[in-house]
């Protein structure tokens, strides 16, 4: 099938191209972030030379962003885990229920794949601060689990959809009931659609900069990106730092890419079916 | 499964989506009709919410530069990012074992935070120590060495790159998924027939496609009406330079939290909803154009 001959040298030669075109500000970013500013001053690119982790730590202790990454990691894991685990029980519910009223259900909550429900924040403003939940992470993992429910029930639906109804049924002859079987037969059996969708939360969650920008507003419930913003206003010109904080935001996202990158591709591309 | 048993699974999924979903969107849409004064609620005023936004400074200039805006970042989109995103898949079409590494390559912009792509972007392209200055100069193309973030009318060009740097992988897989599910059957019949050149791709391959760049339309076409990270990363929550990178979602932000009008939550309200309007009305549209091309295509 593969023939390797002159005419496919300009179809590597553009695959590489792109490739550095792709990773190549990723790596400015990392390599520079173990520079000096002056080093960068004077040579704008270059290998360190001698590593230097002060920007590391200044970015880490002296501008906060040991609180940001923790309370970024706290609301995603939470939000992901709560939002996958509400979207877990519906979508059993819709996939082996045939009721009109959750066919419509589905229905309601599929259509917030198209919706832009962000533009809805003013009244969640209101709300939080009616409840004092301003500044609150409580309050942005309740926002960001209810947010997840329409990608994960389709998700999740569509897998359960997919499996043999009859070890279900045996279960039930054996005397299980629906929570019982749920919990131990049909929990383990979709593992795999649970990887894809608590990767694929995980990462619009913790990139999500709209809902912290308006609803965070004390600096220690800060999380990763609005931490960013007045970072990038206060340290303006002492780019090793600048370089160092934008390189921790992304740390976590590259190490779950390296696990997981199946997962990803796999919930990428489930959007094809939608 | 008896009623309440299903009740009782769906209803955690059920109150999150009515509280943190259904409620904002109906309370957004009834803000919207009534006068403010602050936060409290004056009589019912019907659309002259809406009527402000088109008459009243400074909503009545900023809503067409900043809409026009994202309509720029729409076609921008559709023209480089996509079309590089199927060449790439194209290329990458049975290439074999370097698939995954070259589709790994490709997709990790897409990970990253937009607001950390926005900021790493306006460091590289810094006229001060910015290295894509220094290798345009290096290289002899010094008259291509530019402020592209501070020229007004550079700016929104440089946000259109730079979000296709970011999303091109997105197009890229959907795209490879799509040419990987073309059966092996079809192209060869085509070459039986004797498909020459360009032929097989434009009267197989690309029809086949259709699905794949239905879907990425509609979903460039809602992140291109819903931009927000790249646009604060390089301009602020104003534009910068002179409304030059200004997108619907920064004017509906300052309007909201920034303007200090005490109408503000009927004027924002009524600009969410308008965006709200416009962006599911042409996503329900596209996907019905879609579902009838493809029927038409394949009966």
């Amino acid at each position: 099938m593969r023939k390797f001959s002159v005419l496919n040298l300009p179809k590597w030669a553009l695959l590489w191209l792109y490739a550095f075109v792709s990773l190549a500000p990723l790596s400015i970013m990392l390599l520079n972030s173990f520079r000096t500013t002056q080093e960068m001053a004077t040579a704008p690119l270059a290998l360190p030379e001698d590593p230097n982790f002060s920007s590391y730590q200044k970015a880490w202790v002296t501008a906060s962003f040991e609180t940001y990454f923790f309370n970024s990691m706290f609301v995603t894991i939470l939000s992901v885990f709560l939002g996958t685990a509400v979207s877990l029980l519906a979508a059993y519910v819709f996939a082996r229920s045939k009721r009109q009223v959750f066919l419509w259900l589905e229905g309601l909550f599929l259509s917030g794949l198209l919706l832009p429900v962000f533009l809805a924040i003013l009244p969640i403003f209101y709300l939080f601060d009616a409840l004092g939940l301003i500044s609150n992470l409580g309050g942005l993992i309740l926002v960001y689990a209810a947010l997840s429910i329409p990608f994960s029930t389709f998700i999740l639906a569509a897998f359960f959809r997919q499996l043999p109804i009859d070890l279900e049924e045996a279960a039930r002859i054996d005397g299980a009931g629906h929570f019982r079987t749920f919990f131990s037969i049909l929990l383990p059996l979709v593992r795999p659609a649970i990887a894809t969708v608590v990767v694929f939360r995980f990462v619009p969650i913790w990139n999500d900069f709209f809902y912290p920008l308006m609803l965070m507003r004390d600096r220690d419930s800060y999380t990763l990106p609005v931490g960013l913003t007045r970072f990038f206003g206060e340290y303006q010109t002492d780019w090793a730092t600048l370089f160092a904080g934008l390189t921790i935001a992304t740390i976590p996202l590259i190490v779950l890419f390296v696990f997981a990158s199946k997962q990803l591709i796999s919930g990428l591309t489930a959007g094809m079916s939608k | 499964m008896p009623l309440l048993t299903g009740a009782l699974f769906v209803l955690p999924a059920l109150l999150l989506f009515s509280v943190f979903i259904l409620y904002p969107l109906s309370t957004a849409l009834s803000y919207s009709f009534f006068g403010w004064k602050g936060t409290l609620r004056g009589e019912f005023i019907g659309l002259e919410n809406y009527i402000k936004l088109f008459s009243t400074p400074p909503f009545d200039t900023a809503l067409p530069n900043a809409f026009q805006h994202n309509l720029l970042l729409f076609f921008g989109a559709m023209v480089f990012q996509n079309s590089l995103g199927l060449l790439l898949a194209v290329l990458l079409h049975k290439i074999g074992r370097m698939k995954r590494l070259f589709q790994t390559m490709f997709a990790m912009p897409y990970l990253v935070s937009p607001l950390v792509v926005g900021y790493l972007w306006s460091l590289l392209l810094s006229p001060l120590f910015g290295p894509i200055n220094l290798i345009l100069k290096q290289v002899g193309l010094e008259s291509w060495a530019h402020p592209w973030l501070g020229d007004p009318n550079t700016a929104i060009w440089a946000v259109v790159f730079i979000t296709a740097w970011q999303w091109v992988g997105f197009p890229m897989l959907l795209y490879g998924a799509a040419l990987g599910g073309i059966p092996d059957e079809v192209s060869e019949a085509a070459e039986v027939d004797g498909a020459v050149g360009t032929q097989k791709f434009r009267l197989i391959t690309l029809p086949l496609l259709l699905p794949a760049l239905g879907t990425v339309s509609i979903l460039t076409f809602i992140g291109a009406m819903e931009a927000f990270p790249i646009p604060y990363a390089v301009g602020g929550s104003t534009g910068a330079p002179a409304g030059a990178t200004d997108v619907m979602a920064l004017m509906f932000y300052r309007t909201a939290f920034e303007s200090g009008d005490v109408g503000s939550i009927g004027t924002s309200s009524s600009l969410a909803m308008l965006l709200f309007l416009f962006i599911f009305g042409v996503a329900i549209v596209l996907r019905y154009a879609l579902s009838r091309s493809e029927k038409r295509l394949y009966g």
